[in-house]
């Protein structure tokens, strides 16, 4: 099997796939061209995440790791979940194959994307550098590889 | 489990198995011994070459065993580029949708000094005789052009092909993997100098392959050792290998047409009920392709998590994404033939075989549609498309 037996379920039975009509924060990080494009919803009430959903177009992985970043930032304090890395995704998901550990950085900028939205709607003062998408970096990375 | 991944390879068929078991169990001598045993397996090993040497209509000095497809093609570019070589021709034609065997083999020439020029294939995926008639130069050392894609089916025009470069007295090289066993190949009708076959696409076993080499080729050995295959190819014979190529060639060939017949039927239900799914396209050319051959990109939609969700359903496919490529880039076969990166992205072939039912296929028309609907719900790209912020391409 190319992937272990959660990451599986986690891309079989994706958890909270969908929208939120209205979401606090949305942020959409990828690259049609590279294959992967993740689309995090997130609900804040009271400076916590109650709600957070996702659409992916990508392989099982970054199906898999959309789903369990969606679990993970579920029911965190904003500024937590911002912080969840993609490592903290894969050991969640107990590994994944090398050459699919690249998707599951999309999830963690995906996460960071989506705060940064709400920041931005709700005039939050962040850290600029902090919150520059690293994405297109990431990308143009694996370009060079 | 439904089966659908034949261009990646077959089953291999009983009575094949049955033609090769003595030569493991009982006459597994050396093909090189002196013995009795060394020589009957010697004799058997003979009998496949000329059984092979018969099916593409050549001779049986003409017919090398190698271990598959990949080396038929290393070993016939890398000869003709020595050959070329000494008379001052470096410059090499071919196509953009060749099989990384050649492709790789290619680049590593290109890196010594040879010149390639790679003919378009359109969105059709095939060739144009003008290009090549076009291409052609002083220096041309060699034409290898495949005969049938792996990916989208085309078959190209290789007797053609092969007229204008006997014409112009171009060695003309051809990966025929995909099409010996399938369609009918004549070297000599066809003025095909150089042929590459695997056992494995025709119900033959993985592992053992032929290169024809016309008896004016000089070829280059990539492997040393003993005198075995007229020298050209070092290593004790894979007797039984080659008997069960022989065999399953030569029953592919007998039974080609009426399996044609039957799997074109199947084929076309497939082509036409899938193509239903909106915003999908076939990939290669509707009638210049494989029986076999079914190809489609289904915009929104991305390919390993399509297979793996075909994979849930039993069905065994295949995709030209660059998820499942290993690489980042999607098939260089779908890129050539136009399609955009992310169209490339939900690609699906289904390759059939003589063991495809009816009832699978008729399964797999039932499923298909479904997993696709399914991924694009979950699609930001197919909800763009949808909402009108992105365009559709297909
Ligand atoms: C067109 C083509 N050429 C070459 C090959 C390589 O053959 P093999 O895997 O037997 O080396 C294949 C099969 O994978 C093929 O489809
Ligand atoms: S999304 Fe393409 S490899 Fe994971």
């Amino acid at each position: 099997m190319l992937y272990s037996e959660k990451v599986m379920d986690h891309f079989r039975n994706p958890r909270n796939v969908g929208e939120i009509e209205d979401a606090s924060g949305v942020g959409e990080v990828g690259n049609a061209k590279c294959g992967d494009i993740m689309r995090m919803y997130i609900k804040v009430e009271n400076g916590i995440i109650t709600d957070c959903k996702f659409m992916t177009f990508g392989c099982g992985s970054a199906i898999a790791t959309s789903s369990m970043a969606t679990e993970l930032v579920k029911g965190k304090p904003v500024e937590e979940a911002v912080k969840i890395t993609n490592q903290a995704v894969v050991e969640a998901l107990g590994g994944l194959p090398a050459h699919k550990l690249h998707c599951s950085v999309l999830a963690e900028e995906a996460v960071k994307a989506a705060v940064k939205d709400y920041y931005d709607k709700n005039g939050i003062a962040y850290d600029q550098e902090e919150y520059a998408s690293h994405t297109h970096e990431i990308v143009k990375d694996r370009h060079e590889k | 489990m439904i089966y659908l991944d034949n261009a990646g390879t077959t089953k291999l068929d009983e009575k094949v198995l049955e033609a090769m078991t003595p030569y493991l169990l009982e006459e597994y001598g050396n093909a090189s011994s002196l013995h009795s045993m060394g020589q009957k397996a010697r004799e058997a090993l003979e009998k496949a070459r000329e059984q092979v040497a018969k099916c593409i209509n050549a001779k049986p000095r003409e017919v090398y065993f190698t271990s598959g497809g990949s080396e038929g093609d290393s070993q016939a570019i890398i000869s003709a580029c020595r050959l070329g070589e000494r008379k001052g021709k470096k410059h090499i034609i071919s196509s953009k949708i060749e099989h990384h065997a050649v492709l790789h083999t290619l680049e590593k020439l290109e890196k010594e000094g040879f010149e390639v020029t790679y003919l378009d294939v359109y969105d059709n995926g095939i060739v144009k005789v003008e290009d090549l008639k076009n291409a052609i130069r002083e220096d041309t050392a060699l034409v290898t052009i495949m005969f049938a894609n792996n990916e989208i089916g085309t078959i190209q025009p290789v007797e053609e092909i092969g007229k204008i470069c006997r014409e112009r007295g171009i060695l003309f090289h051809s990966d025929a993997v995909q099409a010996v066993g399938h369609i009918p190949v004549d070297v000599e009708k066809m003025n095909i100098d150089m042929l590459s076959i695997a056992g494995h696409k025709f119900h033959g076993p993985k592992g053992v392959g032929v290169l024809y080499a016309r008896s004016n080729v000089l070829l280059t050995a990539l492997i040393e050792g003993g005198a075995q295959e007229r020298g050209k190819r070092g290593g004790t014979e894979n007797v039984a290998g080659a008997i069960g190529l022989a065999e399953a060639l030569n029953m592919a060939t007998i039974e080609m047409e009426e399996i044609n017949k039957k799997q074109l039927v199947l084929r076309d239900r497939l082509i036409s009920e899938l193509s239903k799914i909106p915003h999908s396209i076939l990939n290669g050319d509707r009638e210049k392709r494989l029986a076999n051959n079914v190809n489609m990109c289904f915009e929104g939609i991305e390919g390993e998590s399509l297979l793996l969700l075909l994979d849930d359903e039993g069905i065994c496919a295949s995709s030209g994404s660059a998820c499942t490529s290993g690489s980042l880039d999607p098939s260089h076969v779908l890129l050539a033939i136009g399609r955009p990166h992310e169209v490339a992205h939900g690609s699906l072939r289904l390759t059939l075989s003589k063991y495809t039912t009816e009832e699978e296929i008729d399964k797999t028309i039932q499923i298909v549609p479904k997993v696709v609907e399914y991924l694009r719900k979950m699609s930001p790209v197919w909800d763009q498309l949808e909402k009108g912020v992105r365009k559709h391409v297909i």
